[in-house]
């Protein structure tokens, strides 16, 4: 169940900008997934078959979040301003990219990390 | 080349050092200097220009809707004082390099070194007002660090935060009084105010703005009464107290008074403040360094002592008395400089720098005691050396100062005979007599640690023999700045025999004298200091501080008081109350439901969700509280999808999902159920939730049925696709337009997980 949450949560990630989703609810559905596994398989287990730090997870997303107000910096434009840039676009696909993605992309995985965090440190106990 | 670039490099210095020293090894120190010393070559070559009677300016926009600006302004006391700023933090670099070599995170030393550096020299070309805040901020806290460097050791927290308190304290005055200073001109930029004083001081403003600046100017400098936090500092290492303590911080103070003379000064007030806490400080200072054995603490003294001269000599204003602040400015810088490092040599080469158990080390550096006893010389103010100079034009200032001549005559007599017999003593109690057994054989210093004594000493000589051709040019057009009515005088060493003379030889002869019998004066000295001067002023410093952080603790334990629940009730009743008496005061309440219009299906929700509500208060199990806590959330998230706000809908459900699961995982962790509430306690709590809820629901109606504009959403409905590209409004508006806002919110997320995951560890920790 947990890789079927994890791809979804990236799902509900990416479609976040133009349907309902976005990086709240993504890392809400990915802190789920591990808290669910978690819950089953005990914290250690949960701890040793993810390759980071719940600490690390939540600073590399406000990280994240922080760096994708630069490029407008660089752009010229006031501090995180959204730069988009539309990488292929075929008649029915398009994938664009851009700064608020990157941005969502942080606050899904802060909120995934901060979730962990809080919830294996209780479940510890 | 320009004169922001130096501090611009010195900055980046700062951020390089530490990561590059351990690859420089032993060489760091003399490759960072190369900075501070490329900034000196280049002051030293816009000195033509500069005598030339120019001033040089450059301008950044930084702030330009309030008139802040990133300016510089180099005028020649400016040049002045960045050649002994650069000057002696070059030699500082190579010292300190050398210096710190046994100890750890000496790179990281070094970087606050060179910060501190970029702000002095900062403070001292910046031109407006506001830079010059900025960078005179960033040498207190960088000296923060420099005094705390070895922060394991509890005296050097402590004089690192008393010189932070004192200074921080300065500072916030100082900012008042550059506020106030500023608004009779509606712009902070030197070069308007300074041509123009009489604005301010025609205006009501002058006194608030000029007893703010010299609070701020009195702390920095080490005037009486915020003197101690000098002395205590030496818990410093010596490169720190050589440059901060002797030539560049604590003449920030200096500076900026003398900066400022031509705008603030001429006054009466001027004069009676300056002079008084001037010749006060001078004297004080004296006066406690008879008594010192440390070496440092020796050093520190007279330099209170020094800055009190300088002080004093400012507010003199005629004309000797500019000319010598300036030239004794520099005298002090290039001899205390010195000092300071050798003080560090012999505590290095020897293990102690107390004065009592040191003598007889002549004979194992010999350099270094000629070096020394070169720089005691010119503190002596003996001639040859610059010093001497200094001294003469110190006790002309008093023969001409205005008002009170024989008092300041004798207050600078007695200082300038303490300071003959301190000579004396520095270098006869430490290089001559008997010589104690030492921990380990002294060695003479090394190069590294010699180099910069040595070229500052002979700096002073050079300065000294040929005042004229070189002194001269450097000095002149400082004096000018400084007061523009003023000529400078020609430096000489010989004035030929007159009464100022006959007072040299006199302070040489008493000086000496008084160290021929310093028994005797010592035992006078103690005496006196347990009969009148038993207040410690740095006691009275600390116990009003802890007396402070006591009532704040206090204060603090009343407010938070760490009940959960009594927090939740505060902010509860204090925004329902508001939001209360707002609508009362408002419009009348319209309370428009047409329960017609709503459909069966959410009927049923929301008997379902108030048939949850109450059985969640009355149940008496916490399984079927939170069930029904759940049925409630569940609820409301079925209400949301009804009016598509599938976003919130999909949240909710998420975050109800995830308490359940919190709820649980808690469960098997707490006691039984009891009732540990009154009855009194349950009305209270009750009369809280109907108030919150009767007013969420009073403000849910009024937002519906009063237009106060035209709805934001619209503008958000429009603008998400052509200029965000995002069709899901709600997502767009968190990550695009208040990305700002979102960002602030996962910060504080993040910091609450912290914050929660270490009191689970930490309690964890304590158990076991």
């Amino acid at each position: 169940m947990r890789p079927m949450l994890v791809i979804l949560s990236l799902v509900v990630l990416y479609r976040g900008h133009n349907e309902p989703g976005g990086g709240f609810i993504g890392g809400l559905m990915l802190g789920a997934a591990y808290i669910l596994y978690a819950m089953a398989f005990g914290v250690n287990k949960t701890q040793k078959s993810i390759f980071f730090s719940p600490v690390n997870l939540t600073a590399t997303g406000l990280l994240v979040a922080l760096l994708s107000g630069v490029p407008a910096l660089l752009a010229g434009d006031v501090f995180m301003t959204g730069e988009w840039v539309t990488f292929f676009a075929y008649s029915a696909f398009e994938l664009k990219l851009g700064t608020p993605l990157l941005f969502d992309v942080g606050v899904y995985l802060a909120v995934a990390g901060m979730l962990m965090l809080v919830m294996f440190s209780i479940m510890e106990e | 080349m320009s004169t922001g670039l130096v501090v611009l490099l010195l900055i980046i210095l700062a951020g390089v050092a530490p990561l590059t020293r351990r690859y420089l090894k032993g060489m760091a120190g003399w490759i960072y200097a190369v900075f501070p010393f490329g900034g000196f070559v280049y002051y030293l070559s816009l000195l033509p220009r500069i005598n030339a009677g120019e001033v040089i300016t450059e301008r950044f926009s930084w702030i330009p809707v309030y008139g802040i600006d990133f300016s510089f302004y180099v005028d020649g006391f400016g040049v002045l004082f960045s050649l002994i700023v650069l000057g002696i933090g070059t030699f500082i670099m190579v010292y300190a390099g050398y210096y710190m070599k046994p100890y750890p995170m000496k790179g990281r030393f070094l970087g606050y070194l060179a910060l501190f550096m970029a702000s002095m020299l900062g403070i001292v070309v910046s031109g407006n007002l506001i830079t010059m805040f900025v960078f005179w901020e960033l040498t207190s806290i960088s000296s923060f660090m420099l005094i705390g460097y070895y922060h394991e050791k509890p005296e050097a927290r402590m004089a690192a935060l008393h010189a932070l308190l004192i200074t921080g304290f300065g500072g916030l005055a100082l900012i008042g009084g550059f506020v106030l200073l500023a608004i009779p001109y509606g712009t902070y930029e030197l070069s308007v105010i300074l041509t123009d004083p009489a604005a301010i001081q025609n205006s009501n403003l002058y006194v608030p703005a000029l007893l703010l600046i010299l609070v701020g100017a009195f702390t920095k400098s080490a005037q009486f009464p915020f003197h101690f936090w000098l002395p205590g500092a030496m818990a410093a290492p010596s490169p720190v107290s050589a440059y901060l303590h002797s030539a560049t911080m604590v003449k920030a103070g200096v500076f900026l008074l003398a900066r400022l003379n031509p705008v603030l000064g001429g006054t009466d007030l001027w004069m009676i403040l300056l002079t008084t806490f001037g010749a006060t400080t001078m004297v004080v200072g004296a006066w406690l360094s008879i008594t010192q054995t440390d070496l440092k603490r020796i050093l520190a003294y007279t330099t209170v002592s020094a800055l009190g001269t300088l002080v004093l000599l400012i507010g003199t204003g005629t004309k000797y008395a500019i000319n010598a602040a300036i030239i004794f400015l520099l005298v002090h810088a290039l001899y205390k400089g010195t000092l300071f490092m050798m003080a560090g040599n012999i505590e290095k080469m020897t293990g102690t720098r107390d004065i009592t158990k040191l003598g007889g080390l002549y004979k194992y550096m010999p350099f270094a005691a000629v070096v020394m006893g070169l720089a005691l010389v010119s503190m002596a103010g003996i001639p040859p050396l610059l010093g001497f100079i200094g001294k003469e034009l110190i006790y002309e200032a008093k023969m001409y100062a205005p008002t009170a001549r024989v008092v300041l005559i004798a207050a600078s007599f007695f200082t300038n005979v303490v300071l003959v017999f301190l000579s004396f003593r520095l270098f006869f109690d430490v290089f001559k007599g008997t010589e104690p057994s030492y921990e380990k054989k002294p060695a003479a210093p090394s190069l590294a640690l010699i180099i910069g004594p040595f070229f500052l000493v002979l700096a002073s000589l050079v300065l000294g023999v040929y005042p004229t051709a070189i002194a001269t040019p450097l000095t002149s057009q400082a004096v000018l700045s400084i007061s523009p009515f003023i000529e400078a005088i020609t430096l000489k060493i010989w004035h030929g025999f007159n009464l100022v003379l006959g007072l040299s030889a006199l302070t040489v002869l008493s000086g000496y004298l008084m160290y021929r019998h310093k028994k005797k004066v010592f035992i006078v000295a103690d005496k006196l200091n347990i009969k009148y001067f038993t207040r410690e002023f740095s006691r009275t410093f600390t116990t009003s501080i802890d007396s402070f952080l006591v009532f704040a603790k206090g204060q603090t334990k009343n407010l938070q008081h760490g009940y959960h629940r009594f927090y939740l009730m505060t902010v509860f009743v204090v925004a329902s109350v508001l939001v209360w008496t707002m609508i009362w005061r408002a419009d009348p309440i319209i309370l428009e439901i047409n329960f017609s219009e709503m459909p069966l299906n959410l009927v049923a929700v929301v008997v379902l969700i108030i048939a949850a509500a109450l059985s969640a208060v009355t149940s008496h199990s916490r399984v079927i509280a939170l069930v029904a806590m759940g049925v409630i959330g569940f609820g409301i998230a079925i209400i949301f999808i009804a009016f598509s706000g599938t976003d919130l809908a999909i949240t909710m459900i998420l975050v109800e999902t995830l308490m359940i699961i919190l709820a649980m995982a808690l469960l098997l962790q707490l006691p039984a159920y009891k009732i540990y509430s009154d009855t009194g306690a349950r009305m209270r709590d009750g009369l809280v939730a109907v108030l919150v809820g009767s007013f969420m629901m009073v403000m849910v109606l009024q937002a519906g049925t009063s237009q106060l504009g035209e709805p934001i959403s619209e503008f958000f409905k429009e603008k998400s696709y052509t200029e965000a590209f995002g069709r899901n409004i709600v997502n767009v508006i968190l990550v695009d337009f208040r990305a700002l806002d979102t960002l602030g919110e996962i910060t504080v997320i993040a910091i609450a997980a912290l914050g929660i995951y270490s009191m689970i560890k930490f309690t964890k920790n304590k158990q076991v």
